[in-house]
């Protein structure tokens, strides 16, 4: 089971690296978004998939999940959230301004102002 | 009480939500703004006195067992940094009166800063390791609002860059930590040390030491990961560049120096031999750009590329005298570095530009401006009885003591380069003939610019004179680094 979860991290990874390396900006936040799913994933798959019960207090069950990595994905997945709507915001705002989308016309120099 | 040490940390939190009321009113803004920071900064004087007489204070929330909660762990090394960070806070929340414009102070200015503040001084002070990740995200999202606050097309344009790339090093840090509670099964970072130590390192934490070099390299713009900075730090205006220049960076630093000597110490010839083969480079890095621009804002940022590498280069060495140089330095930059991007804010506004080849003969002027310039920019290379002497002395002593005789040499070196850079601003922009000025010069404005940055250079040279008093808590601050089970038990025994 760790190894297909292995696989799909990287693929998630793989298509996050692609995206990003994009010229589009919303496909760029796509790739975050992949990114950030790659590495929730990642998380549990760490935290190995031993234990047959979900982790909350029941009679007769002794044989819990891990609950550590699930606090710490429920964390980073807000964390994520917040951060995603920002850039989002940040993105719509920056079309309305810059009238581009693209990343490689967002230059610095001067004549851009 | 044991519950102190988290006042440095509530404190600004407590004022940054306060503050999120009242934005029209710009005098409650602005006083219940200094006058949080001033209460935090008592308390912070007070922490590093506790810390310094009854050695290392931690708790763990909820009085749960240690390496089962959370754990805030204070030692000399952080109440120090907490103190720096109060103390740069105030000075440039003091200085943005008179230049980040009305508009900005009424559109959340405050709570960002504070809430800055609360991220930069939770990172310093936390002891555990996912928490450092929601501390770093706390400061991080602080800053893409202080970064994007404003709306003009530079900022937009940059920021979006910025938060890019730190939403990747991030993802990056989540990762490690996942690769890290496998090997090791907790995140109590004085936990993990120990079973580190149990283990001996194997290959697979050695890879996780170079994933957390790349993680907090982002951050602190290490050579082949600080791309991002000199664009993104020339977008926002010159207070919150201070203090993102002052801060930011160096809770990066600080990062690597805490899992470089309390983690991965048992593989010393790969990890710190990288560490040490990338400090250089990216010094050498930052000397390039440093020389090559005629803009006083990116000269400046390129500065802050090469006292990362010069910090790092003095935890690279791995012995008590470096480890107590890098933490000279680092406070040393901090300081000056504040200080630095407060001189030249004023410089840009008196000239109206960034241009170095558009300014001169600000001397006949401004003669009092131009002398704290002189004295900032001789701390920053270093000139003996100012602030920057100390620590690159320190740096360069422990780095012949670990054999590394040319590289220390080049060290040496590179405050030539970083003199000359910070020189040419002077000969450029005070002597010579009078270059272009300002048409919206006022004096009521730049007394308020000027006022809080000659405090803050003179806090630079009493930093620098004053080594003698400085040095006893440098020494412990060293020797915790140096050894870490005097953190390990500091924590172990804390929680019971």
């Amino acid at each position: 089971m760790e190894i297909i979860m292995a696989f799909v991290c990287g693929f998630l990874f793989m298509a996050a690296i692609y995206l990003i390396l994009s010229r589009s900006l919303l496909r760029i936040i796509i790739g975050t978004g992949l990114l950030s799913h790659g590495a929730h994933l990642l998380i549990l798959t760490m935290g190995s998939f031993k234990g047959s019960a979900p982790p909350v207090l029941a009679d007769g069950v002794t044989d819990f999940v891990d609950p550590i990595p699930q606090a710490l994905i429920l964390t980073a997945i807000v964390i994520s959230f917040g951060v995603t709507a920002f850039f989002l915001v940040l993105a719509y705002r920056a079309y309305q301004e810059l009238k581009t989308d693209d990343m490689t016309l967002m230059k610095g120099s001067d004549d851009n102002e | 009480m044991n519950n102190f040490l988290l006042l440095p940390i509530i404190i600004p939190f407590f004022f940054g939500m306060i503050l999120m009321f009242g934005q029209k009113k710009l005098a409650y803004q602005r006083i219940t703004a200094l006058f949080g920071l001033v209460i935090s900064i008592v308390c912070a004087f007070a922490l590093l006195a506790t810390v310094y007489e009854n050695g290392p204070q931690s708790v763990t929330f909820g009085s749960w067992p240690v390496p089962f909660g959370i754990t805030m762990v204070s030692d000399t090394v952080s109440a120090l940094l907490v103190l720096t960070t109060l103390i740069l806070a105030f000075f440039i929340v003091w200085y943005g009166f008179g230049s980040i414009g009305k508009q900005r102070e009424q559109f959340f200015y405050y709570p960002g800063v504070m809430f800055i503040i609360t991220g930069v001084n939770g990172a310093f002070t936390t002891g555990d390791i996912f928490n450092l990740f929601v501390f770093f995200e706390v400061l991080l999202m602080s800053s893409y609002l202080l970064i994007v606050l404003g709306g003009e097309k530079a900022q937009l344009r940059e920021s979006i860059k910025y938060i890019l790339v730190n939403v990747i090093s991030s993802a990056l840090f989540v990762i490690t930590v996942a690769f890290l509670y496998s090997v090791v099964g907790t995140l109590n970072m004085a936990d993990i040390s120990e079973k580190i130590t149990e283990v001996n390192q194997p290959g697979i934490l050695t890879v996780i030491a170079v994933l957390f070099l790349m993680v907090f390299g982002m951050k602190a713009a290490i050579f082949p990961l600080y791309f991002w900075l000199p664009s993104a730090y020339s977008a926002p205006p010159i207070p919150v560049l201070a203090l993102f220049g002052a801060l930011l960076t160096k809770v990066g630093v600080y990062a690597i120096m805490r899992t470089y000597t309390l983690f991965f110490t048992h593989d010393l010839s790969y990890t710190h031999e990288l560490l040490l083969i990338l400090s250089i480079i990216t010094i050498i890095a930052g000397c390039i750009g440093a020389l090559a621009h005629f803009d006083v804002k990116q000269i400046i940022i390129y500065n802050i590329v090469i006292a990362v590498g010069v910090i790092l280069f003095g935890v690279a060495q791995m012995n008590e005298v470096g480890l107590e140089g890098a933490m000279f330095y680092l406070i040393h930059d901090m300081i000056i570095k504040a200080a630095l991007f407060m001189l030249i804010g004023i410089v840009i506004f008196v000239t109206g530009t960034t241009n170095l080849r558009k300014m001169g003969g600000l001397m006949k002027t401004y003669p009092a401006l131009g002398w704290f310039y002189l004295i900032a920019a001789f701390g920053l290379a270093g000139v003996p009885p100012l602030s920057g002497f100390i620590g690159k002395l320190l740096i360069v002593q422990g780095g012949f003591q670990a054999g590394n005789i040319w590289t220390s040499i080049f060290i040496l070196a590179s405050s030539l380069v970083v003199l000359l850079s910070v020189i040419r601003i002077f000969i450029y922009a005070f002597w010579g003939e009078q270059g272009q000025l300002s048409k919206e010069i006022n004096k009521t404005t730049y007394n308020r610019l000027f006022f809080p940055t000659m405090l803050l250079v003179i806090v630079s040279i009493f930093y620098g004179v004053g080594t003698e008093w400085i040095m006893p808590f440098m020494e412990d601050a060293a020797k915790i680094l140096t050894d870490p089970s005097i953190y390990n038990d500091a924590v172990m025994k804390g929680g019971e």
